[in-house]
C-alpha cells in the first residue's frame, strides 16, 4: 500500500495529477489513497519532497 | 447555497475566479466553490507573470505586486547569461505576484459581479444525466450536498478530478509534469531587477532553477525537475543543493511545493455541460511552466461561452465547441511551439545548452520577437535546424 508521510507532504496535488487509477485525492490539506491503488509507484516518483512510499505488507 | 445554478465553477484559482466573474457579468446565476479554507493559500507557484498579459483581467494593485522586474536572464550550465528585456521574455516576466492576495482579489471580483463564493467546499463527484453533466455532489464543512447546474466549469488545477469524472483522461505522464520545490528566502544578495532562470542537467534535469525577486531583499528560490528525470533525488534535494551554491546566506521563511503540467493542452476540454480551464485542462506553458495567464484567458472564454449556451438553452458539445475553437485560436500556437521546444531542450546535454547560449549571447534581444529569436538560434546553429523546425 501507499503510505503518505503527512509531516513531509506539502499537499501540492502532483501525486493526484499522475495517478493512472484516479485513486488519490487531495482533500483539503491532506492526501487520501483509495483501494483503487495498484501500487504502480508513479506518485512516489513525482512527489517533490519524497512524502510517499510503497510499504509492502507482511 | 441554492439547489440550482446556471453555472457552477469548481476551484477558485485565477481560472475559476475569472470564469465565475465573466459568467456573473453576463447575468448568470453562478456558484464558485473552493475546497480550501483559504483562497490563494497555500501557494504552489513561483508567482512570475507578464504585466501586460494580466491587464485585461484585473486593475493593477500594489497589494498583490511583490516586485516589478525589467526582464529575465537565462543562465546556461557554464554561467553564460542570455538577457531578455520584458517585451520579449514572454508572459512570465514583469510582475512577481503575492498570490495569496492576488487570488483573493480575483475571487472578490467574481463575488462583486454577483457570483456566490464558498470556501471549504469541495466537489466529490458529478451529476450526469442522459450524457449531460447536470451539477455536482460535494461536501461543505463536513456535510454532503448535491447542487444542480446547467454548466460545470472544472478549474480544479493540477489535481483535477472534474475532467476524470466526466470521462476525460487528464492523467499526466511523468514526462509531462514538473515536480517543484521553492523557498521564500530573506536577506539574500541578488539583482532585484531580473527574474533569473538557471538551466542544466546537474541543477535541474528537464527543468530549471529560478530566483524571482519578491522585494525587500526577499526572493522565491525554486527548482522544477521533469518527473521522468527524477530518481531518489527529489525536487527538494535539488533545491537545497542550489541554495547551498547560490544563496546559502539567506533565511528560509516559507517552503512551497507544486506539480506543474507540461503536457500541452488536453485534446478534449469539453463534454456535454462541462468545460475545463487552466491547469485542469493542462493549459500551462510547457517551457516556462507559467499557468496564470492561460488560466485566466481560458476562464474568460469559458464564462462567455457558458452565457451563450445558457441563453440558447443548449449546453451540448455542439455549442460548447466554441470554447475549444476560441482557446485554440488564442493560445494553441504558442503552447504547441513551447511543447516542441520542451521536447528538444529537455533532452539536450549541458555542452549543447552551453553552445546554444554562446551562439546567441551577443544578440540584442530587446529588438527581437520570440520567433526571430528562434530563427536567430537556428541560423547560428544550422545543425539544430532539424530539431527546432517545428518552432519556426
Amino acid at each position: 500500500m501507499i503510505v503518505i508521510n503527512r509531516h513531509k507532504c506539502g499537499h501540492c496535488g502532483a501525486c493526484v495529477g499522475v495517478c493512472p487509477e484516479n485513486a488519490i485525492d487531495l482533500v483539503d490539506a491532506w492526501v487520501e489513497v483509495s483501494d483503487k491503488c495498484i501500487e504502480c509507484g508513479i506518485c512516489v516518483k513525482v512527489c517533490p519532497v519524497g512524502a510517499l512510499e510503497i510499504q509492502h505488507e507482511g | 447555497m441554492k439547489d440550482e445554478y446556471d453555472v457552477l465553477v469548481v476551484g477558485a484559482g485565477p481560472g475559476g475566479s475569472i470564469a465565475a466573474k465573466t459568467a456573473a457579468e453576463h447575468g448568470l446565476d453562478v456558484l464558485l466553490i473552493e475546497k480550501r479554507a483559504e483562497i490563494g493559500n497555500p501557494v504552489r507557484c513561483a508567482e512570475g507573470v507578464g504585466k501586460e498579459s494580466i491587464k485585461p483581467f484585473i486593475e493593477s494593485d500594489p497589494s498583490w505586486i511583490s516586485a516589478e522586474v525589467k526582464g529575465a536572464r537565462i543562465y546556461s550550465p557554464d554561467g553564460t547569461a542570455i538577457e531578455m528585456s520584458e517585451d520579449i521574455a514572454g508572459p512570465e516576466v514583469g510582475y512577481v505576484l503575492e498570490r495569496k492576495i492576488f487570488d483573493r482579489a480575483l475571487a472578490l471580483q467574481a463575488a462583486r459581479a454577483g457570483a456566490e463564493v464558498m470556501v471549504k467546499t469541495r466537489a466529490t463527484g458529478l451529476i450526469i444525466e442522459n450524457g449531460f453533466v447536470r451539477g455536482i455532489r460535494g461536501e461543505h464543512f463536513g456535510d454532503d450536498f448535491t447542487v444542480r447546474a446547467n454548466i460545470v466549469i472544472g478549474a480544479d488545477g493540477v489535481e483535477s478530478k472534474v475532467g476524470r469524472w466526466a470521462g476525460i483522461n487528464t492523467t499526466l505522464k511523468l514526462s509531462d509534469i514538473e515536480t517543484c520545490a521553492e523557498f521564500l528566502m530573506a536577506d539574500i544578495d541578488f539583482d532585484q531587477d531580473y527574474c533569473d532562470f538557471y538551466v542544466g542537467n546537474e541543477i535541474a534535469p528537464g527543468g530549471y532553477a529560478w530566483i524571482f525577486p519578491k522585494g525587500k531583499h526577499e526572493a522565491n528560490v525554486g527548482v522544477g525537475v521533469l518527473g521522468s528525470r527524477v530518481g531518489s533525488t527529489k525536487a527538494i534535494h535539488f533545491l537545497k543543493k542550489f541554495v547551498d551554491k547560490s544563496c546559502s546566506d539567506g533565511h528560509i521563511l516559507e517552503i512551497i511545493v507544486g506539480g506543474v503540467p507540461v503536457s500541452g493542452p488536453l485534446e478534449r476540454t469539453i463534454t456535454n455541460g462541462l468545460m475545463l480551464v487552466g491547469d485542469a485542462a493542462r493549459m500551462t506553458d510547457p517551457i516556462t511552466g507559467g499557468g496564470i495567464v492561460n488560466a485566466m484567458i481560458t476562464g474568460q472564454i469559458a464564462g462567455e461561452v457558458a452565457a451563450k449556451a445558457i441563453s440558447k438553452g443548449d449546453t451540448s458539445t455542439k455549442v460548447l465547441s466554441e470554447y475549444e475553437t476560441r482557446w485554440k485560436s488564442a493560445i494553441e500556437d504558442s503552447l504547441d511551439k513551447s511543447l516542441h521546444a520542451k521536447e528538444v531542450l529537455t533532452k539536450m546535454p549541458d555542452e549543447q545548452l552551453n553552445m546554444l547560449a554562446h551562439s546567441i549571447k551577443d544578440v540584442n534581444f530587446g529588438e527581437l520577437t520570440a520567433t526571430s529569436l528562434l530563427t536567430e538560434i537556428t541560423r547560428r546553429n544550422p545543425k539544430m535546424l532539424w530539431e527546432l523546425r517545428h518552432l519556426l
